[in-house]
């Protein structure tokens, strides 16, 4: 047994702190007194139904839209940053260094007018990286691993089938290395087929770089293969949060038991 | 030396969408297993060895009681530890065994097997090669070790399942009914490497249907009827 890795996983501190966070829209409720924390190396999935308040809980945190109400802070070099409350030029620099968006629908987070190593080069570039003979080498390389052949790296993303447009996407979000990944519905609008690699893909990514991730899913089987704890959402509220075995198996709420009786997981 | 200490542990379901009815399994259970043993859960169909297990690997939420498992040198309540923590304890120090296979479709075999191993920092080398040695312990020809098992057997995929469990142990294992339905020759494999991890100073909690497999592992044994405390087999 070695004791050293006990203590260097659980000496870390969160990465992500939320506190009663909370998005009106005028009087509608888009979600409502969310808090929680998540560690470095963690995937936290929400489910619930359409207009649970998932996307809207995640676009908050992801910096596209404003809470408000609460508090969402990043651990960064050893501080906290109160997140919606820098100043839009810190944001966008802590969002192209510090954290990846995987859309759904990957023509929101691909350029498609730009070719499959361009829109992977494009975050190296924004990192700081300038030699072009690196940066072909590591978008090639980053093909590779999410399994397109690199000798298309200079094919538009509109020649790509679905599901090679959002390993496309995903390879350019995770070549900078993020310590944060959002995802909205990763495998949704895929065959079955095809969104099992993807899930098999996804899950040996973060695990290797050891990336948190927070996904937002409406399927109950894709939150038992990639996350380790989940949050269950109803009307804008959690409902129910736990490790995402022990919600799935044992769900405590009503609506739960009914979101986990409803379908086979 | 107490691996893991149950005290006045009850788990009743409210099923919600039911009338709210409410489901009284357990009641009161308490017992302790060490190092080196293998206590065998025992009872009736319907007094809960399942559910008692699942309390223990924190699958389950407990209703009262305390679960209390040791963790890097400390004691903790599975009952009342956070996500996270159960998290880190299923990592290092408590694993599950059932005799169903539940992993992502498309991966083979031999990285099935090997991934508890890469996961405490072997080298993917010698990981492939244990996990070679662990298979064909288990009677799965290599022809095999390349694909993924979703089109195996269903006794093939419970040994693949087996020596992915067995082939890293952890402090405390929990086996629910892993010889279940094995033909003779596997089961007494399977008995071999339980054995096997118990020498090597193992705590193993298990729920076995055989009582001729009880009675080859078992080193003590607990009734959830008369929920009392273990005697010696």
């Amino acid at each position: 047994m070695d004791t050293s890795l006990f203590s260097q996983a659980l000496s870390q501190e969160p990465l992500l702190q939320v506190q009663n966070m909370s998005r009106f829209y005028g009087e509608r409720i888009g979600c409502r007194n969310v808090s929680f924390q998540l560690w470095p190396g963690e995937i936290l999935g929400i489910v619930g139904e359409s207009g649970s308040g998932k996307s809207t809980l995640l676009r908050c945190l992801a910096a596209l839209d404003q809470p408000s109400e609460g508090e969402i802070q990043l651990a960064d070099g050893g501080q906290w940053l109160d997140v919606p409350a820098l100043p839009e030029p810190k944001r966008r620099a802590l969002m192209r260094r510090a954290w990846g968006i995987v859309h759904q629908n990957p023509r929101d987070g691909l350029r498609m007018g730009v070719s499959a190593g361009g829109n992977i080069g494009e975050r190296l570039m924004d990192a700081g990286e300038r030699n072009y003979g690196e940066i072909r080498r590591v978008a090639r390389d980053w093909l590779a691993r999410v399994e397109i052949d690199p000798d298309r790296i200079d094919d538009l993303p509109r020649h790509f089938s679905g599901g090679m447009q959002q390993r496309l996407q995903i390879a350019r979000v995770l070549v900078s290395e993020p310590r944060l990944v959002f995802m909205d519905e990763p495998t949704g609008g895929l065959d079955v087929s095809v969104q099992a690699k993807l899930l098999d893909l996804l899950r040996a990514l973060v695990r290797d770089m050891g990336i948190a991730a927070v996904i937002v899913t409406h399927d109950l089987a894709v939150a038992r293969l990639l996350t380790d704890r989940l949050m269950v959402m109803k009307d804008g509220v959690v409902i129910e949060q736990g490790l995402t075995d022990q919600v799935l198996d044992d769900p405590q709420h009503a609506y739960t038991q009914l979101l986990t009786s409803a379908v086979l997981v | 030396m107490d691996m893991i200490r149950v005290n006045g542990v009850s788990k009743s379901f409210t099923l919600h969408n039911q009338g709210a009815a409410t489901l009284q399994v357990l009641e009161g259970i308490a017992f302790a297993a060490g190092a080196g043993e293998c206590l065998i859960l025992q009872g009736e169909s319907g007094a809960g060895k399942s559910t008692l297990l699942r309390l223990l690997y924190g699958n389950y939420k407990c209703t009262r009681g305390e679960i209390l498992v040791r963790h890097d040198e400390q004691w903790i309540d599975i009952a009342t530890a956070q996500a996270r923590t159960i998290l880190e304890i299923r990592r290092f120090t408590l694993s599950y065994v059932s005799q169903f296979l539940r992993v992502i479709p498309r991966v083979s075999t031999i990285d099935i097997v090997s991934g508890p191993l890469l996961a405490r920092g072997v080298g993917a080398e010698i990981a492939a090669r244990r996990a070679g040695d662990m298979l064909s312990r288990l009677n799965i020809p290599p022809r095999l070790w390349g694909l993924a098992p979703a089109t195996f057997s269903g006794g093939e995929q419970q040994r693949v399942n087996i020596a992915r469990s067995f082939i890293a142990h952890t402090p405390i294992m929990l086996l629910d009914e892993p010889t279940a339905s094995l033909d003779a020759a596997n089961r007494d494999v399977v008995i071999e490497l339980i054995n096997e991890a118990r020498k090597s100073g193992v705590c193993l909690v298990g729920i076995f249907h055989d009582e001729a497999v009880r009675q080859m592992v078992a080193t003590a044994r607990f009734d959830i009827l008369t929920a009392k405390q273990p005697e010696a087999a």
